[in-house]
């Protein structure tokens, strides 16, 4: 009996195993080598009392900015040499290139306030090349401030990033926005990608939800309820202020965009049941893509190539996700079985990422987590596991994270995570968070 | 040739001769032609040719040389006349007058229009129709995931049309509402389903839709907080709302 368990256990575990490395490449280095990168704490390059607050911000940022990268081995701080450079005169190559630290690449530099000014010198230094060892060599000039300390780390970072993880832009400045009941009421806030300046946008005083950043980052599209019917809103980051949009007197739920900025996909009843509707970007022109009886509800562009959307529809009885063409047509089922909802695609356009209780009904076993799924195979991995209940998965601009909300803590909150489930942070703590979005760039 | 040949052609000259005969016979004077009949002459008007539906309009027609008369969806009528008509809808009347002349036919054109909706006029709601409202009208309870009216939901929804139909006057509007579990955005539709299902179910039972207004509030708004089945099917509802008479 046990050896033949065993006989079909070695028969299934290499297939296992290739099949993980195979079809599921989100870019978080599967199966690829991390780079092996040292962050000693950069070091003040004056005497300004001021340095102290400002340092410890910038290491702070930079450290944590790296370590959730998704591309490299960060070295752990315990096994640093005590002596740690502050410019390249003070680098001493093998303390950094062998056991204990073992790095490949080392990132230091310094940091100092200047009269009004922050002056920050960085380096990303190729430690087993000491014959040429520069990668990067960088210099910052800003107001001195601790916002100021803060972004310069993100910029750096972000360069280290795109030099050392193939060319895709590091995700260190991008935002995410949300919903918070931290105020009173739902408003649309929004933060850094870390949780870090997290800001009230909209003081409506009624029930918002559904934010979506626009491509270019200048307006957020989102619900709210007006005299007692959720109707789409527009929020502009420039002006600071809501702008008109009109109202469809009708259930009008989640909106999103275009990769282009010029079309926004919605669910309306305005027409009876809730349907899938295109409209400009002011809300002009609604036209009807579905017309099946039982909710459709939370389309999402593919952001490749927009020519396509990935939504929710209730037509078979509990919701399941499907994609489209954007003119309504080739309509495919995407999930089979149990509860499937809130699609977000992937960057690169291969991936689409949901919230699927996969056993569903009234005491059944198992949670809703966030799963990934390889739109052209159909094959799909179970991002988390942590029990409480996981929704609104929303990719990164680099397709290497998710932020999504989940209840494990207690309250619903918002976390992000590595596309392949490691590294799951909190992002949030005040009130109830929940619905990110994760901006295009 | 033989004998009958021969005799042939005298026989056709004889034929000619009584025929040219006959010709060259005087015809009798002809008579002068009687004068012909005067063509009859119609004309047709109605004032005001234009009315609000109920409203009377009269005709008035004068016909000459016309022996007889008619007029389109009247029938025969007088030589000259006049007559008070309500028409539903806008109307041609055409006058058709003969006689040995010929005939003639004129036409008017009465223009009807549909009268303006009484203009509605909001009464105050007050605290006596909250009350009764409260007491009379109940919400309508769902199922899991489902926006089905349950068998055991059908005689509320009889008795709220009931209700409804002793004040008619009264405007109302649905809102659907889901429990806690289930998604944000699914839930906003489930329970605008629920809400038109609610509607849908009174206004087969004879409450007039105009009256119905729909929303959905999805999980946003629940009754109640508690995660247990009691509390999840409290917030599994279409509820009615007063909004106006």
């Amino acid at each position: 009996m046990l050896k033949r368990f065993l006989a079909i256990l070695f028969l299934i575990l290499p297939i296992l195993a290739t099949a993980q490395e195979d079809w599921i490449r989100t870019g978080t280095g599967l199966g690829v080598e991390k780079v092996r990168i040292a962050v000693p704490d950069f070091k003040a390059s004056s005497s300004d009392a001021a340095n102290v607050e400002l340092l410890r911000t910038f290491n702070e940022t930079l450290f944590n900015d790296l370590t959730y990268a998704g591309i490299f081995d960060v070295v752990s701080k315990s096994f640093y040499p005590l002596q740690q450079p502050s410019n390249p005169q003070e680098m001493r190559f093998d303390s950094w290139s062998s056991p204990p630290p073992n790095a490949a690449m080392v990132a230091f530099g310094n940091l100092g306030k200047q009269g009004e000014f922050l002056i920050v010198q960085g380096w990303l230094f190729d430690v087993k090349n000491v014959a040429s060892p520069q990668v990067l060599g960088k210099q910052y000039r800003e107001a001195a401030s601790v916002e100021n300390a803060r972004l310069i780390a993100h910029r750096f970072a972000n360069e280290i990033i795109f030099r050392l993880g193939g060319g895709i832009p590091g995700i260190a400045e991008s935002k995410i926005v949300f919903i918070s009941s931290r105020s009173g009421n739902k408003e649309v806030w929004m933060m850094d990608y870390d949780g870090a300046g997290q800001k009230q946008l909209t003081s409506l005083r009624s029930i918002s939800l559904s934010p979506r950043l626009s491509p270019d980052g200048t307006r957020v599209a989102f619900t709210t309820f007006t005299r007692s019917i959720s109707e789409l809103a527009m929020y502009s980051l420039e002006l600071g202020r809501m702008v008109t949009f009109p109202r469809f007197g009708a259930t009008t739920v989640s909106p999103a965009w275009s990769p282009d900025g010029q079309t926004l996909a919605f669910s309306s009843a305005m027409r009876g049941d809730p349907e899938i509707f295109l409209s400009g970007a002011n809300g002009a022109s609604p036209k009807r893509l579905t017309a099946y009886k039982g909710s459709d509800v939370s389309p999402v562009f593919n952001p490749k190539t927009g020519t396509e959307i990935a939504f929710v529809s209730g037509r078979t009885g509990l919701p399941q996700i499907y994609i489209m063409h954007i003119d309504g047509t080739n309509l495919q089922r995407v999930t089979d079985t149990g509860y499937a909802v809130s699609p977000s695609w992937s960057p690169n356009g291969q991936f689409l990422a949901f919230a699927w209780r996969r056993n569903y009904g009234p005491g059944a076993p198992g949670g809703q987590d966030i799963y990934i799924m390889d739109i052209a195979s159909r094959k799909w991995v179970q991002l988390t596991h942590s029990g409480g209940i996981n929704d609104y998965p929303s990719w990164s601009p680099d397709g290497r994270h998710i932020v999504f909300e989940s209840t494990r803590s207690g309250s619903t909150q918002i976390w992000s995570m590595l596309a392949d489930g490691s590294q799951q942070r909190q992002l949030t703590t005040a009130g109830r968070n929940q619905q990110p979005n994760w901006s295009f760039r | 040739m033989n004998r009958y040949t021969n005799r042939y052609p005298a026989i056709l000259l004889a034929v000619v001769l009584v025929v040219a005969g006959c010709a060259k016979k005087q015809p009798p004077p002809p008579q002068a032609p009687p004068p012909p009949a005067p063509a009859p002459t119609a004309s047709i008007s109605a004032n005001p040719s234009t009315v609000e539906k109920g409203q009377q309009t009269q005709l008035t027609w004068r016909t000459e040389n016309a022996t007889d008369v008619s007029i389109e969806g009247l029938g025969p009528v007088d030589a000259n006349g006049s007559r008070m008509v309500t028409p539903e809808q806008s109307t041609s009347y055409r006058l058709l007058a003969r006689g040995p002349g010929g005939q003639q036919d004129a036409t008017a054109r009465v223009t009807v229009t549909q009268p303006a909706p009484p203009p509605v006029v909001e009464q105050p709601v007050t605290q006596t129709d909250e009350q009764w409202f409260a007491q009379n009208i109940k919400p309508v309870y769902f199922d899991y995931d489902s926006a089905a009216i349950r068998s055991d939901q059908q005689s509320v929804v009889q008795a709220n049309a009931q209700a409804l139909a002793q004040r008619p006057n009264f405007r109302v509007l649905i809102e659907g509402h889901c429990d806690e579990r289930g998604s944000t955005e699914y839930n906003l539709t489930l329970g605008d389903e629920r809400a038109r299902a609610v509607r849908d179910a009174l206004v087969a039972a004879g409450v007039n839709g105009s009256r119905i207004t729909t929303t959905s509030f999805g999980k946003e708004k629940p009754s109640c907080t508690e995660s247990n089945e009691a509390c999840w099917q409290q917030n599994r509802r279409g509820q009615l709302v007063l909004t106006g008479k």
